[in-house]
This record gives structure tokens, C-alpha cells and sequence, in this order.
């Protein structure tokens, strides 16, 4: 018998070794796997069991957590609602983050690595860990007057502080209110954010960034970009400004949007072209000068490129290989041209900030738990998009479409205002989109501005300086604390 | 006679005992009072848990050196530690219950702790009584039909109708005045001296070949007849209770004792066959087997279904990761169960892989230390009886962890001496108890010091 009972004790200690090497497998090897899956609950308990960091604007925070007696410990919350989604993003326990929430999210949740010492301390103190802060560079005056005048229209708007970059405005609406995605309750977020998802309108697309449209008559400015820097072209230089251009090799015959000739003798000079909007010039002006110089032109103001906010912004496109009366359509912003409200803020910003174009970017400071600052966001060059007397030339153009052409309702007073309007025709048969660019003040320029209504934000007239251009004036002015 | 005398100075080793005793209890203390730290389950007191834990554990300690000096002195401190950690975890899982209804706003729930210290109490008792009043183990001999018979009354007290009580689908209860206990834990210790009784007389009839079946030596119908009965009683149990892990238990313990008596593997491979054709027909008939069965295959198709419990179980495991998150950091309270079938992955996730390996090792320790007591008592019954015990706890182990780590099917039994449940805690140390009083006749001296003093003086001359 003695035999056996040795053999049964080998054949326990068989299985319990047995059970060791499964448990060594699941705790070593799969938890990698497990701890990642989407069921797994105490990856979010975890991140919901430290104090998240705040997002600030100055020392205003839009984004909080407060703690709660759930099994949750913190609950995320925006205080301004709606106004500051498009920054903030939201951060949810069925839907993950966007946004800053997202894109800052190692130094909110604390898990960044230049919080290795503050992590040690928090252990030897035995103080509950805490996440870093995010200070943006969002004006909230900006932001609210934008999110104020857009008054739900669909529509998006950009504020860029020209020499720097920094954002001060980036609007989308309609908005939603992230606070509904960031409750603890699963059905109703669920079903808030089924709603959401649902709604024709989108309110969850950050409009300023994703969407690119036809910039219209803006997309002149680059056309006069291209030409002032040709060296062939300046403000005074004569025009065709006839009442139609017929475009080569067509019956297709362009007419400017009133339907009259553009200057008497159907000649007008560059300057004014800009100021009456005239399509006829602008079309002739593309085709002399040729889409390779405009699309060159528009790359050096960001066309074509990937700008990271830190979110990522949808690229902008000039066509590629257009043919005569497709670069005449592309010369005012028709046929293929796509901008987004960033990319047409960045024109007005590069032209104002004497034709260097700056990296636009959101954050401003990284902040540790105890708001010292970890890391200042040092402002960098895009690139150079014209020479300096050209910006000047340009800007000066643009001042006199808000005093003297078609972005009368841009003005604001007592302060020079540059602008362009635009009003682009989109599919045959829907409303077109109202744009506006421009900057204030003229010298020693503060705010760069993009507005776009799409498709008129369901306005009967659509018209950039009806409707786009009040908005700029509304948003230039808090930025400007006027 | 040269023999004994190399037994000359036999060490008791109680003080060792009494060491490692301490140890044990001061690792419950260290548990508490850092699930004290990093939860709030200071406010549900315990101090006085873990005093009196400690004092019945001094007590104990005490008994053995006056009733079985000579016993194996790593068995009780190993116990003891078991059962002061699985004090500290569903300590640890009273706070995350009282937290999570301050949080709902509701009362608070009584903590768990303070009656499981209570059956910890009862069961040190019942180790004593074992201890004291069994003088001899050989006694339990005479005992073997009358166990057999109180083993299955005990097993089948569930199905009476008033006390029998169903829990969460299986019929393993009893409810006498409130209290519920599970007769199917003291059936497996009653149940192992029928079968170390009955097999002990019948061992060398059972190894003669009657005939071949398949190559496989068949003895006698009326010697075959009990392994059939057997296997019959679990199968019963099985489908009328719905215990698959006791069942389970009881067709393996019986196939190794069968196979320790008799020295034949035929019996194994026999027992293997029936248990394939057994569960292969469970399978087929239950539609609880089969859930089990297909979960443990495919946990993560239906992970908030059926399969929520092993799906929980190892997100906790894998929370816990090689050193766990710490007393008190995890989440173990999400794993359904946590204080019972489940505390493997309770302790787990907070003590990690090293934990548990730990743990493992405890009861590696007491397998190897029971199978020493079997292999060096110098009774045949003695020998099937200790092993049929150790048997019974190695065996319980693998088949409730491996279920909650998914190595086996889930089937749902108490974690010997960890688990929260009164009846399993009862039954185990009633095991320890017979163990060590087993362990105490194998390493006692066969002659007194008095005559060892007297041979050596004549020896000298």
C-alpha cells in the first residue's frame, strides 16, 4: 500500500502544480490580453478611482471630476455644458474619451511618465494619486461670443492668435453636453448617447476641424497670394472684369454673383476685384497665373498637410492636375476645393501675421497634480507662406473689403478690420455655405478668424457678409475685450 | 531492538508548532490590519476577531501537546494560516458590502467575518473533540457501516422536504432553526471511514482477476458490486442535488482508495471510464452540465450570461497580475462568489500570483504531510485512511481552484479552510483533527523513555 499512497501524494501534488502553472499562465501571460478587454470593468474602476485632472482655461476650469460615494469615486463634469464640448471632448464610461480628454489623457488620468516622482511621493505620503491639469489656450470670451452667435445654426468657427498659433476660439454647432456621456448611469448614456449619434444635425462632429467644404470667394485671398507673389500682380494691376467669362473649351459661361460687370470698360484692378468679390478676375487671374502656383500657394498655408491640434484636424485639398476651366472654378473656390474653417483661419492668420503661417495648437501648459507647470507649449512656424511687403499689400486689400466692399458687417468700430467673404455654391439645387476670414486689428494684428455656415445655416439668403460676417465681428470683438 | 533505539531521543517538535502557530496568526493580523488601512472596514471593528482567533488557536495549540505530543507539527500552523487568511480576505469583502450599500444608501449588511470566526470556533471545537475522544483511530474501524450509512443519510438530507433548502440552484442545504449547513462536508469524512473500513478487509479479494473484460482483470461481481454503488450514490447525488463538485469528489476519492487497497491500476483505469461515460451522459441529460461544461470551453461567448462568473474570475486574477494589487486595492467584490467558490480569485487579484502560489504551497504541504502520517502509521487501516483524507483535501482543492481558473469545469465547491461556509470549515479541521492523532500514533515512540534509559544502561555494560 505504501507504494501507492506515494504515487496519489505524487498524483496531488501533480495537479496542484498543475493549477500553479494555469494560474502563472492567466497572471502573467493572458492578463495583458484581459486587462484590455472591453467587459472589463476594473480598468475603468481603476481610472475612475484617481481624481482626474482638470482641463483649465486660465484658472477657469471646463472640465472637472468631483468625487462621488459610488463605486466610481470621481464623476467627470463641464460646468459650461455645451460651450466647450467641441475642446473637451467627453470622457465616458461606455464610450471612451474625445477630444482633449482623450489626446491629453496620460497626463489627466496620471499616468504620465514625468509623474514618476510625484507617483512615489503620493506612495510614501499615502495620498490618493491624482492626475495632472491641462491649461488651454481657448479665450472663453472668444469661445462663448462664437458658440453665442452661432446660436445653433450649422456652422463652425475658428479664432487664431496670428503670431502665435494658439487657439483662442474652435466652435462647432450645434454642440452637445458632454456632462450626458460622463454620468455613472450605463442606460442613460447609452441612450444619450444613441440620441446624439442619431441626429441628423451631428452635434458630436467637431465642425471646425472635420468638416471641409468649398471655401468660396475666401479662397481668393490665395489666388491674390499666388499672384502678388508671382511678382507679376499688385494691388493696382488691371484686370478683365467683364459680366461673363466663357471657360475654355466650354459653352459654360462664369458670371459674377450680381450678374453685372465688374468695373467700367470691364476692367478693375486687382484690389477692387477683391473687394466686389468679382469672379470674372479672379477666374482669368487662375488661369494666367495656373493651378500649380495657387495649389503651391495653398500648401504654404497648410493645404495638403496634417495639422494635429492635438486632435487631428481633416486635410484640406486643391485639386491636383485641373484642367483650364477647372482651375478658373478652383481660382474662387468652387469645383474641388475643400477647406475646413482651421485651414481658412490660417490663410487669414499667415496674411496677418506677415505671411509666416504658426502651427495652431490647443494646449498651452501641461500642469502636474499640484498645477506646477511641467511643460510650456513653445509657439513653431508652419512655414512661410508670402514675403512680408506681400502680407502688407494683401492685408491692406482686405481692410478695404470690410470699410469699402462686401464684408461691410465685419467692421467693428474704432479698430481697422481685414476681411473676406465668401459664398460657396455647393451641390446644384441646396443652399450655399456662408464663410467669412478675416483679422483685427490690421497692424500688430491680435485674432485671426474663420466662420462658416453650412449651407447658410438654414438662412432663405445665404450670404457671407450677411451672415458669416457678424459672427466674425462678435467673436473678434470679445477676443479683442471690446 | 537496535532499531528502536535509533528513535531514541524523539523530538515532539511542539515548540516548532507553537512557532510557525504565531507566524500564522501574525500573517492575519498583517492581512487586517492593511485591509483596515486601505479600506474603510476599521469602522466594522475586529480586533477582537483576531485576538480571539488567536487565543483559540493557543488553545488548540495547547490540546495537541497534552493529547498528541508527537504529531506533525507543520499541519495545524499550515491550517491555521489558511484559515486566518480567508478571515482576512471576507473581512476585506464585509468593507467593499458595507461600502457599496453606503453608497446605494441602504443599511448596512452584517459582516460575514463574525460568523465564520464563530464555525471557526465550533470547528477548532470539533478538531478537539476529534483529538481528545479518538484516542486511537484504529476505533473508527468498528465504525464502518454505521459511517457508511450516516454518510449517505447525511448526503441525502438536502432532498427532505421542510429542511432542505435549495441555494442558487443546487440542493446542498440544510436549514435547522435558521441555521443552514451542508451535511454533504461531514458525508465525505463519514464516507471515507466506510470506505477505509470495507476496503481495508476486502483488499485481496479485490485484487484477484475474476475475469477479463477488454483486457482489464474484473474481479467478483459481489467485490465489484460497491464501486458500482458508489458510483450509483454519486451519480444520484449529482442529478438530484445538482452537486456536480461533490460527486465529483466522492467517485475520485473512492477510485484512489480502491487503488491504494489494492494495488491495482486496472481501478483507475476503470474509474476514468466511468467518469468519461458518467459525465459524457451528464452532458447529454442536464442542461446545467452542459452549460457548465460549454462555459468552460468558451467562457468569453456568453461573458454576461453564463459564463459572468469565470469571465469575472479571471479579469480579477488578471487585475492581480504576479504581485496583486494589495489588501484592499483590488476589485474582488465584482467576481459573484467571492467570499466562497470564488475567494481564489479574491485572493489572487490581491495578493497575486505570488499569493496564490503561496497558498498552493500550503496545501501542498499538508497533502505531503498527510500522506507521511498514511505512509508511516502502522495500520493497513491507518495507511488508507490518511490517504483517503488527504485525498479528499488535495483533491477538493483541485477541483474548486481549477474550476475558478478555468483548468477544469466550474462545479462549485468550498475552498478547504479559505472559503466563507460553516460546514466546510467543520469538516476540515474534524479532518485535520484525525490526521494529526494519526500523525501522532505514526511518530510516537513503540517504548517509553523509562525503558529507553533502562536499554541503554544495559547496552553501556
Amino acid at each position: 500500500m505504501i507504494r501507492q499512497i506515494n504515487r496519489v501524494t505524487a498524483a496531488i501534488i501533480f495537479l496542484l502544480l498543475a493549477l500553479i502553472i494555469n494560474i502563472s499562465y492567466i497572471q502573467v501571460f493572458s492578463a495583458p490580453d484581459l486587462r484590455g478587454q472591453s467587459g472589463n470593468q476594473r480598468v475603468i474602476l481603476t481610472e475612475y478611482s484617481h481624481e482626474r485632472g482638470s482641463i483649465l482655461l486660465g484658472s477657469q476650469s471646463i472640465a472637472e471630476s468631483t468625487p462621488t460615494l459610488n463605486a466610481l469615486k470621481y464623476l467627470r463634469t463641464y460646468p459650461d455644458e455645451s460651450i466647450f464640448a467641441p475642446v473637451t471632448g467627453f470622457y465616458s464610461v461606455l464610450y471612451g474619451a474625445t477630444g482633449i480628454e482623450y489626446e491629453a489623457n496620460n497626463v489627466l488620468a496620471g499616468n504620465d511618465s514625468r509623474f514618476f516622482v510625484d507617483r512615489l511621493q503620493q506612495l510614501f505620503a499615502n495620498r490618493e494619486p491624482k492626475g495632472g491639469a491641462v491649461r488651454l489656450t481657448i479665450d472663453p470670451a472668444a469661445q462663448t461670443a462664437a458658440m453665442k452667435a452661432l446660436n445653433g445654426r450649422t456652422g463652425a468657427v475658428v479664432a487664431i492668435d496670428p503670431t502665435t498659433g494658439a487657439i483662442l476660439a474652435l466652435a462647432s454647432s450645434p454642440s452637445f453636453d458632454p456632462n450626458l456621456l460622463s454620468s455613472h448611469d450605463a442606460a442613460q448614456i447609452q441612450s444619450n448617447y444613441e440620441e446624439l449619434d442619431a441626429d441628423p444635425e451631428q452635434p458630436m462632429l467637431n465642425r471646425p476641424l472635420a468638416m471641409t467644404l468649398p471655401p468660396g470667394s475666401t479662397f481668393k485671398l490665395v489666388t491674390a497670394a499666388a499672384a502678388l507673389e508671382s511678382g507679376l500682380y499688385n494691388a493696382t494691376s488691371q484686370l478683365p472684369g467683364p459680366k461673363e467669362i466663357n471657360l475654355p473649351g466650354t459653352d459654360v459661361q462664369l458670371g459674377n454673383w450680381n450678374d453685372k460687370s465688374c468695373g467700367a470698360d470691364d476692367v478693375i484692378t486687382l484690389q477692387q476685384a477683391l473687394e466686389i468679390s468679382c469672379n470674372t478676375a479672379f477666374a482669368w487671374l487662375g488661369m494666367e497665373i495656373g493651378d500649380t502656383a495657387i495649389g503651391d500657394q495653398a500648401k504654404k498655408f497648410g493645404f495638403e498637410s496634417q495639422f494635429e491640434v492635438p486632435m487631428s484636424a481633416a486635410i484640406s485639398r486643391f485639386p491636383v492636375d485641373p484642367n483650364q476651366p477647372q482651375t478658373a472654378m478652383s481660382a474662387i473656390g468652387q469645383f474641388d476645393v475643400r477647406a475646413s474653417a482651421l485651414q481658412m483661419a490660417l490663410v487669414a492668420a499667415g496674411i496677418a501675421n506677415d505671411g509666416v503661417v504658426m502651427k495652431p495648437y490647443l494646449v498651452s501648459q501641461l500642469l502636474g497634480p499640484d498645477l506646477t507647470v511641467l511643460q510650456n507649449t513653445t509657439p513653431a512656424p508652419f512655414g512661410r507662406a508670402m514675403k512680408s511687403e506681400n502680407a502688407k499689400i494683401l492685408r491692406d486689400m482686405m481692410v478695404g473689403v470690410v470699410q469699402n466692399g462686401t464684408a461691410s458687417k465685419a467692421r467693428i468700430s474704432g479698430i481697422a478690420v481685414g476681411g473676406k467673404t465668401g459664398t460657396a455654391e455647393n451641390v446644384p439645387g441646396d443652399p450655399a455655405h456662408a464663410w467669412f476670414v478675416g483679422f483685427a486689428p490690421a497692424e500688430g494684428t491680435k485674432v485671426a478668424v474663420a466662420v462658416v455656415l453650412q449651407n447658410g445655416g438654414g438662412a432663405a439668403e445665404v450670404s457671407g457678409n450677411a451672415l458669416a460676417a457678424p459672427i466674425a465681428a462678435a467673436v473678434m470683438r470679445a477676443a479683442l475685450k471690446q | 531492538m537496535s532499531t528502536n533505539l535509533i528513535r531514541y531521543r524523539v523530538s515532539t517538535r511542539r515548540s516548532a508548532e507553537l512557532a510557525l502557530l504565531i507566524g500564522a496568526w501574525l500573517i492575519g493580523v498583517f492581512a487586517w490590519i492593511l485591509v483596515d488601512a486601505s479600506t474603510d472596514a476599521a469602522s466594522l471593528g475586529g480586533w477582537t476577531s483576531l485576538v480571539s482567533a488567536g487565543v483559540l488557536l493557543l488553545i488548540t495549540h495547547g490540546v495537541v501537546r497534552w493529547q498528541a505530543p508527537y504529531a506533525d507539527p507543520l499541519l495545524l500552523p499550515c491550517v491555521a494560516a489558511l484559515n486566518m487568511l480567508g478571515l482576512a480576505m471576507i473581512h476585506r469583502l464585509d468593507a467593499a458590502a458595507a461600502q457599496r450599500a453606503a453608497s446605494n444608501g441602504s443599511p448596512p449588511p452584517t459582516p460575514d467575518v463574525y460568523l465564520q470566526l464563530t464555525w471557526m470556533l465550533v470547528g477548532l471545537i470539533a478538531f478537539i473533540v476529534v483529538l481528545t475522544f479518538v484516542g486511537d483511530h484504529r476505533r473508527l474501524q468498528r465504525l464502518t457501516f454505521t459511517a457508511g450509512l450516516a454518510g449517505i443519510v447525511l448526503l441525502f438530507l438536502p432532498l427532505l422536504p421542510v429542511i432542505g433548502k435549495e441555494v442558487n440552484g443546487a440542493q446542498l442545504w440544510i436549514s435547522i432553526f435558521g441555521l443552514t449547513f451542508q451535511p454533504g462536508e461531514l458525508a465525505k469524512v463519514a464516507l471515507t471511514i466506510f470506505f477505509a473500513g470495507f476496503l481495508v478487509g476486502r483488499r485481496h479479494s479485490l485484487a484477484l482477476v475474476h475475469r477479463k473484460i477488454f483486457g482489464i482483470g474484473i474481479p467478483r461481481g459481489k467485490d465489484v458490486g460497491p464501486l458500482f454503488l458508489v458510483w450509483l450514490v454519486a451519480l444520484l447525488v449529482l442529478i438530484l442535488e445538482r452537486d456536480l463538485g461533490t460527486s465529483l469528489l466522492l467517485f475520485g476519492l473512492f477510485t484512489v482508495m480502491l487503488y491504494v487497497a489494492t494495488g491495482r491500476r486496472s481501478w483507475v483505469v476503470l474509474g476514468s471510464l466511468l467518469l468519461a461515460v458518467g459525465g459524457a451522459f451528464a452532458y447529454r441529460l442536464f442542461g446545467h452540465v452542459q452549460i457548465r461544461f460549454d462555459v468552460w470551453l468558451r467562457p468569453f461567448d456568453d461573458a454576461n450570461g453564463n459564463g459572468y462568473q469565470i469571465v469575472q474570475s479571471l479579469y480579477g486574477l488578471a487585475n492581480g497580475g504576479i504581485f496583486g494589487t494589495g489588501w484592499g486595492q483590488g476589485y474582488p467584490q465584482l467576481v459573484p462568489f467571492a467570499k466562497t467558490d470564488f475567494i481564489t480569485s479574491a485572493l489572487g487579484e490581491e495578493l497575486g500570483l505570488m499569493g496564490l502560489i503561496a497558498i498552493l504551497l500550503l496545501f501542498a504541504i499538508i497533502v505531503e504531510r498527510g500522506a507521511r502520517a498514511a505512509v508511516a502509521t502502522r495500520d493497513p487501516f491507518g495507511n488508507l485512511f490518511a490517504i483517503g483524507l488527504t485525498t479528499v483535501i488535495g483533491l477538493q482543492t483541485f477541483i474548486v481552484i481549477g474550476g475558478v481558473t478555468r483548468l477544469v469545469p466550474l462545479t462549485g465547491l468550498t475552498t478547504p479552510f479559505l472559503s466563507y461556509g460553516g460546514s466546510s470549515l467543520v469538516a476540515n479541521y474534524i479532518i485535520i483533527g484525525i490526521l494529526i492523532r494519526i500523525s501522532n500514533a505514526a511518530r510516537a515512540p513503540e517504548i517509553t523513555d523509562a525503558e529507553l534509559v533502562l536499554r541503554q544502561n544495559v547496552d553501556t555494560k
